[in-house]
């Protein structure tokens, strides 16, 4: 690899000027974030003006609840159990909403990188000049997350789109063929979303009067949370890290 | 907001339009290949759109086997994902394995220190894996061609390397060897020598497989110039691994950006020109004796030395400190009960499957589980390319086409979701209330029958 990944952030940089280009050191991983409305320009250009010509991966992503725990210490007062009422992203019984405002994605506390809720990441490779990039776009509107089809540029990119619209609910505009492909027929909701109960919203059982498999609401699996999602700031990782940095010197 | 999205992508559009296809073709009719046919390797359903015995198009149907892993990772701490990553392509796990535990690694910014012994053992049994997987390949891929005894030779061979696996690990195909940080414990003495004598065996076993069938004319006929793809395509559609370059792609994540120190070791990538099920056959065929050359590098540096990382915050402690070392006891509490968190970022990496490029893309948040882990599978993406590959050919070719791309319908759905929670047949209501007579203890004695 002739050119590092610094100096080709910053041609990036300069070619868009309107995209965030980021560099993950130390792994050297270039990432750039267009805009929605210019991803499907900017996949095109960097197709032929940086010879992207393949696309590896492409998957969408939730960001409700990014960087939030489940373990509210506020209520300390009261004691807390072992295991916490299954309330948090993802882990509420059939029916039910989140608590802590989560079901609106307004109303949280957003931190790192998430600006709206719903996101595409495609990772390219150019083959030719051995070097990847990793292209994200956050679709506009929560709601009805819309983000260009990609399908024209990689034809590799319809079945992942396909899967991200299955699991996501991400429409793909121009995708030439959108339907569900790996949910169950008649599959209602998007399961990877994480507003979407881990277990599931539907049971089957063999219906012994009907005598058919019958659909009913979960109830045989309790949403139970056995270790809760907690972020420590107890600067465990900055530790390991100085002591690193501290051996590196010694040698 | 509801989870639901109404849309009018309207799939009746879609069967009038296929309709309006097939009604252009004279005698066109549709069968479904699958999900119980044994060539598809699992439960793959294919649609066929046939005139005579001519495929004019395929429609894969996925989505079978429902375990949503990823979506099952976002609830579980990063060392316990591991053990999911086996059930993936479940005839690389140690490949799979290799490819999150290194992702996690390069989030934590550890890549550089684990020791040198930990990452010849993991290229080691990682091109053990790759030749085991090649095997069953080679040994189904030619079952499905009629050639039948092939399977057992292959079989004869790739048992010897899930031994191995047994005695190094205690699993057979769910192996969960490879840990964040090295490898959690050491090779059983006799390591060595086991797989010495596996790799001395591999020649003459290859030697035997080219003279079953590579020679065989049947084979060739079935092969040769079936199930064409242009290197141009084979881009265009993503095709990585063999498959790739077969079509005369000389591109190998091994090469193009080496881990684990794949730099260092003396092996070729393998290219065949023509783009069809034999080029394929061939590249695979060479790959199995470049990996034994890797195999015996790999085995002849192995030296004694550290498996772990030094970093009693990621790695749990040995467990002979832990009895003697507070701190050491204190690490592994804390490293077993809450796991270790991983500064917010993301990373792709991306490592040479025995099927072609395994990326995990992993977004962590802070916390000591993921936040969103994706999977790249090279089974999802190669068999995108059957329609473009069975353009033109027979209901046969077919067959030899899928065998030829080696999908593993473990890692093409294992990225799906839970289709239900599917509970247990109750039966009638006397056998629920006999079981839960069971449960609490209570026996029934069933009635005797007297002879008489």
């Amino acid at each position: 690899m002739s050119e590092t990944a610094h100096t080709f952030a910053d041609r990036l940089r300069a070619r868009f000027p309107g995209a965030e280009v980021s560099v993950a050191e130390p792994r050297g991983e270039v990432g750039i974030e267009f805009p929605v409305a210019d991803y499907l320009a900017g996949c095109e250009a960097l197709r032929d003006e940086f010879g992207f010509e393949s696309l590896v991966d492409l998957c969408g992503v939730d960001y409700l609840g990014y960087g939030s725990d489940e373990w509210d210490t506020d209520v300390s007062s009261e004691g807390f159990s072992r295991g916490v009422e299954g309330r948090g992203v993802g882990r509420f019984r059939y029916g039910e909403t989140m608590s802590r405002e989560a079901d609106s994605f307004e109303g949280q506390v957003v931190q790192g990188n998430a600006r709206r809720r719903f996101a595409t990441v495609a990772q390219l490779l150019s083959v030719q000049h051995n070097r990847r990039v990793r292209v994200t776009a956050y679709a506009a509107d929560d709601a009805l997350p819309i983000v260009a089809s990609v399908t024209g540029i990689w034809p590799v990119a319809n079945w992942f789109e396909r899967e991200s619209f299955d699991l996501f609910g991400i429409v793909y505009e121009g995708h030439p063929d959108l339907r569900r492909i790996l949910t169950d027929y008649g599959f209602v909701g998007h399961p990877f979303r994480k507003d979407f109960p881990l277990i599931g919203n539907v049971e089957v059982r063999y219906d012994e009067e009907k005598r058919r498999v019958v659909y009913e609401p979960v109830t045989s699996v309790e949403p139970r949370v056995g270790v809760p999602r907690v972020i420590r700031d107890d600067a465990r990782y900055e530790t390991a890290v100085g002591e690193q940095t501290a051996r590196k010197a010694g040698n | 907001m509801p989870n639901v999205i109404e849309l009018d992508y309207a799939p009746q559009n879609k069967i009038a339009e296929v309709l309006r296809e097939q009604s252009a073709l004279d005698n066109a009719i549709t069968i479904s290949m699958g999900p119980q046919h044994p060539s598809t390797h699992g439960v793959l359903r294919l649609e066929l759109i046939l005139d005579g015995e001519t495929v004019m198009n395929v429609k894969p149907d996925i989505g079978y086997l429902h375990t949503g892993m990823e979506k099952q990772m976002e609830t579980k701490k990063y060392q316990q994902n591991i053990v999911i990553t086996d059930r993936m392509d479940y005839l690389n796990p140690m490949g799979n394995n290799l490819g999150y535990v290194m992702a996690v690694e390069k989030l934590l910014g550890i890549t550089d220190d684990i020791p040198a012994r930990a990452l010849t053992l993991r290229v080691l049994l990682t091109e053990l894996q790759r030749i085991a997987s090649h095997l069953v390949w080679l040994g189904t891929h030619a079952l499905d061609l009629g050639a039948m005894s092939l399977f057992f030779y292959c079989f004869r061979e790739r048992e010897k390397i899930l031994n191995l696996y047994e005695a190094v690990c205690g699993g057979r195909m769910t192996v969960s060897y490879f840990r964040v940080g090295g490898l959690p414990y050491d090779v059983p003495s006799g390591f060595n020598r086991m797989v010495k004598d596996i790799l001395d065996a591999l020649p003459a076993a290859y030697k035997e497989y080219h003279t079953l069938i590579t020679g065989n004319k049947i084979f060739q006929r079935r092969t040769r110039g079936v199930g064409v793809i242009s290197g141009e395509d084979a881009v265009a559609y993503g095709l990585t691994g063999p498959s790739l370059r077969g079509s005369g792609v000389n591109y190998d994540v091994r090469r193009a950006t080496p881990y684990c120190g794949y730099e260092t070791y003396d092996f070729e990538v393998p290219v065949e020109q023509d783009g069809d099920v034999f080029a394929r056959y061939m590249c695979r065929m060479r790959e199995l004796e470049e990996s034994l050359k890797i195999c015996r590098q790999a085995l002849d540096r192995l030296k004694p030395g550290p498996i772990k990382a030094n970093s009693p915050k990621i790695v749990l402690p040995e467990r002979d400190e832990m009895k003697h070392q507070m701190d050491a006891l204190i690490h592994h509490f804390l490293l077993a009960a809450y796991g270790f968190a991983v500064p917010k970022g993301e990373v792709y990496h991306a490592i040479e499957g025995s099927k072609g490029e395994l990326g995990f893309y992993i977004i962590a948040d802070g916390t000591e589980r993921p936040f969103r882990c994706h999977v790249r599978g090279p089974s999802f993406v190669n068999l995108q390319a059957i329609p473009k590959m069975c353009e033109g050919a027979l209901i046969a070719d077919v067959v030899a086409i899928i065998g030829s791309l080696d999908i593993v319908l473990g890692e093409i759905d294992p990225l799906s979701c839970p289709r239900a929670v599917v509970r247990e047949f109750a039966g009638n209501s006397e056998d629920v209330r006999r079981r839960a007579d069971r449960r609490r203890g209570r026996h029934h004695r069933q009635p005797r029958h007297r002879a008489w």
